[in-house]
């Protein structure tokens, strides 16, 4: 992969993300208001000083006129962005790309989602007409698959699997319970976990990331200009996204237990920043937890893990949030639920949080100035993925 | 010679226990068990798993008519047969229609497809409802029969003579649209169909030129019990030639009783046998057919008595359920889109046919067809390849408890094939509990859901059933 990035050539300066959860008494429109306003409030700035806009949304609404409305922006650029569950990342990236390129000085990346409204259990979403081929089975199904697949490859018995599954589960709920902003904001014993109905294959209910509302911001600038908004910037070390060949689907050599497309975004991402060693070098990383059994294949996808190892890894805590490597320290999608279009930015903002030493309870004081954001939509061997470095310092 | 040259019966693996049906509402039962037609088949669907049995057993047997007949047709305007011509991977030159509505179609369909002057294929097949608590729920029965007929040297049952009375009276019928039939009171059609069985029969005996000790295998179908069993004990024909009727674990399957029972007979047959068919159905059909040295030579790719052998019992709020008796609260999930027209136009050879491409430069196979190869990213340079009759492993499985299924959980699994290929697919007639990576399975026609009136046909995989 011939990415070349923009390490340190971009910066975050100010950023904003709205509780997730339930909001019966909130439109997309007032989400939009409250993130954009909170990001722009911590930058110091007016929404009139933003040139261009960069809206992720999957499912509530299309076309730039979804952000602008709402917002009464006066006639600049506002671009909607939609590729899956890396909805709210790729806004992101393509707004800084666009400060990168020099096309603007200052952007605005911003992701909703109101999930809630759809009156459905589980993710909802219109699918172009078709012949009526494609097995419909759920989300939550479609990434069990990894569950049997990695318990056969690897030797492991279920229920050894059930319990790293808990436990990743009991992790997130545990960091989510310190988060102000989390959906869920209460431990959740591993009993309650182990137990909780089954929804598809081994997974229970708390085997999936929750339904939520939400909506999260960024205002990003070029490098040298990111002092004059705020002492405490964030550089943006690395931007991947691929989109796969749909391999699994079709290939018998695929075996689900792995993303490609996670392995080759984190490499891709790693190369443009220097990363070697991302376990050690890492302060926190937000990842995909969209089901357990997701996260524990991504600690090997990522490099975290040996492959093989991650469900020992996971057992010894070494992802806790007082462990080697904390993996989504504010929570994750399993304590936020996942608005699909504001997800990855929400993940971005707990690396503002951390990098800037403003999480509270959740403060992360291993010393280390590299975050991660990762993202994955799709299901196991046909998807998109998402990788972002973002670093508290230049040159590191 | 003109007749048989293969056959194949399709017996659904769902059974009910008429003592379950007993007890749920309070009554008397009754012995043995019925055959259930599971909730993602049809007739269509039957007529295509039998068709592939006899097909299988007659690999060089090209159809030039397809007969298809049932009381419970899936659709109305719209041919069925042309449902199943595309799930048998059939050439578009083939002459495809339904014979539908009463139950004497069977009866016709298999007289016409002998008498075709063309190799036929012939389907018979039945979905039997009987409104809860009824004799017709009891006594029915779900299957389906085909027979491939041709005028051939590798006729393995000549057909040697025919009678046939019709007669207008009513005893059994049934308004489109309703679920179940209605019947005259049981002694009056006794009373009509005797004489009307009895005349067919000896008009038979004549036109054959055979005697009533001639025959070797008696079958009686018709779904008046009682006129059936009447005309049996007045026919003078031994007792030991006498075919059972299959009620007590299959039950009365109508439409394509008469074929099952055929088929049974002709699984276990000697060459030179008389066989005479009666159907008793508004007015009385017979039909004589002699064995002959091929049947020696004939492998059933399945037989009727082994799939009696298989079969696993429902309980009787899922047959409800199934029959859409019963309206259960859905998963609190959208209903699925129906399939659209155009894109299962487009499709055809993949949705009814399950073909998929095979890429001409790497071997490599893709389900559904691809223009660009996944392995070696080569652009259509790929051939159409049949994969129905392939079996597949089982690579990784779930049981999804959100999805909606008209009967849930759904169990779906990543099925990799022998010589190659992978697909998603569901799994069907499976017990949940029991999947396992590496559970070897086969494809089977199925009816996925039915949305807006239009029906989902697609292929599912079970666990390998059939013999070879």
């Amino acid at each position: 992969m011939a990415s070349k990035g923009i390490c340190d050539r971009v910066a975050i300066v100010g950023m904003g993300c709205t509780p997730f959860g339930e909001h019966w008494d909130k439109s997309v429109d007032d989400l939009l208001v409250d993130a954009s306003q909170e990001a722009l409030a911590s930058a110091g700035m007016t929404i009139d000083q933003i040139d261009a806009f960069w809206l992720g949304t999957m499912g509530s609404g299309v076309s730039g006129l979804t952000l602008s409305r709402p917002l009464k922006i006066d006639y600049k650029p506002v671009s909607r962005n939609e590729n899956m569950c890396a909805t709210g990342s790729e806004s992101f990236r393509n707004a800084c790309y666009a400060i990168a390129s020099g096309a603007y000085d200052i952007a605005m990346a911003i992701g909703v989602e109101k999930l809630k409204d759809s009156g459905f259990s589980g993710l909802v979403s219109a699918a172009p007409p078709s012949d009526g081929t494609a097995a419909a089975i759920t989300a939550p199904a479609s990434f069990s698959y990894l569950a049997p697949a990695y318990a056969n490859k690897y030797g492991v018995e279920m229920p050894e699997l059930k319990d790293t599954m808990t436990r990743i589960a009991w992790k997130n709920h545990k960091n989510g319970a310190l988060n102000p902003r989390a959906q869920f904001k209460k431990e959740v014993s591993k009993e309650t976990i182990a137990n909780s109905p089954l929804i598809a294959g081994p997974l229970g209910i708390f085997d999936c990331s929750g339904v939520s509302d939400g909506s999260a911001a960024a205002i990003i600038v070029r490098a040298e200009d990111a002092y004059k908004y705020t002492d405490k910037p964030i550089f943006v070390k690395a931007l991947s996204f691929v989109a796969g060949p749909s391999r699994g689907p079709l290939d018998p050599d695929y075996d689900y237990t792995t993303f490609d497309e996670c392995v080759a975004v984190a490499k891709d991402a790693y190369q443009q920043c220097g990363i070697t060693d991302p376990r050690a070098q890492l302060a926190m990383a937000e990842v995909h937890d969209c089901f357990t059994p997701t996260e524990l294949v991504l600690m090997e996808d990522l490099g975290f893990s040996e492959r093989g190892e991650g469900w020992k890894d996971v057992m010894a805590g070494k992802f806790d949030l007082d462990g080697e490597l904390p993996v989504n320290p504010d929570g994750g999608l399993k304590s936020f639920g996942h608005p699909i279009g504001a997800s990855g930015l929400r993940m971005l903002f707990e690396c503002w949080l951390q990098l800037r030493g403003e999480a509270g309870k959740r403060q992360i004081t291993n010393g280390k100035k590299l975050a991660m954001t990762h993202n994955l939509g799709g299901a196991p061997g046909n998807c998109v993925s998402f990788v972002s470095v973002v670093g508290s310092e230049l040159d590191v | 010679m003109r007749g048989i040259v293969a056959y194949g019966a399709y017996l659904p693996y769902h059974r009910i226990n008429r003592q379950e049906i007993g007890q749920a509402l309070g009554q008397p039962g009754g012995k043995g068990t019925r055959a259930v037609a599971s909730y993602d088949e049809d007739t269509t669907t039957m007529a295509v798993e039998a068709g592939r049995h006899a097909l299988a057993s007659a690999p060089g047997f090209k159809p030039e008519v397809l007969y298809f007949a049932t009381a419970e047709p899936a659709y109305l305007d719209k041919t069925n047969a042309t449902g199943i011509h595309a799930a048998l991977a059939l050439p578009e030159e083939v002459f495809a229609v339904d014979m539908i509505g009463a139950v004497r179609s069977g009866a016709g369909a298999l007289r016409a497809g002998i008498d075709a002057g063309v190799p036929a294929l012939v389907a018979m097949s039945d979905v039997r409802i009987g409104l809860p608590g009824s004799t017709d729920e009891r006594d029915g029965g779900d299957g389906a029969a085909v027979f491939l007929c041709a005028e051939s040297n590798e006729v393995i049952a000549e057909l040697i003579g025919t009678a046939s009375v019709s007669a207008e009276f009513l005893e059994r019928w049934r308004v489109p649209g309703e679920p179940a039939s209605k019947v005259w009171e049981e002694r009056f059609g006794e009373y009509v169909y005797l004489p009307l069985a009895q005349k067919a029969f000896e008009n038979g005996l004549n036109s054959a030129n055979v005697t009533v000790e001639d025959i070797d295998h008696l079958v009686v179908a018709g779904l008046h019990g009682r006129a059936a069993r009447g005309f049996i004990a007045a026919s003078g024909v031994r007792k030991e030639s006498v075919v059972d009727d299959g009620v007590i674990v299959v039950g009365n399957t109508g439409t394509a009783q008469a074929g099952m029972m055929l088929a049974d007979v002709l699984d276990r047959a000697q060459p030179n046998q008389l066989i005479t068919v009666v159907i008793i159905a508004d007015g009385a059909t017979v039909m004589h057919l002699r064995t002959t040295d091929a049947i020696t030579r004939y492998k059933p790719a399945v037989t009727v008595a082994g799939q009696l052998k298989g079969g696993k019992e429902i309980n009787y709020a899922a047959y409800l359920t199934w029959r859409n008796l019963l309206h259960r609260e859905p998963p609190r999930r959208p209903d699925p889109d129906r399939p659209a027209a155009p894109p299962s136009y487009r499709n055809e050879v993949w949705k009814y046919g399950l073909e998929g491409s095979r890429c001409l430069s790497c071997g490599t196979r893709h389900l559904p067809p691809a223009r660009v190869c996944v392995k070696c990213n080569a652009v259509d340079k790929m051939e159409l390849e049949r994969l129905a009759d392939v079996p597949a492993t089982i690579a990784t499985f779930t049981i999804d408890r959100l999805a909606y299924s008209p009967s849930p959980p759904m169990v779906a699994a990543v099925l990799d094939f022998d010589g190659g290929g992978r697909f998603l697919s569901e799994l069907t007639d499976v017990d949940p509990e029991k999947v396992a990576i590496g559970d070897r399975v086969e494809m089977s026609f199925r009816r996925l859901y039915t949305a807006d009136g239009v029906h989902n046909y697609f292929w599912k995989a079970r666990p390998m059933r059939r013999s070879n």
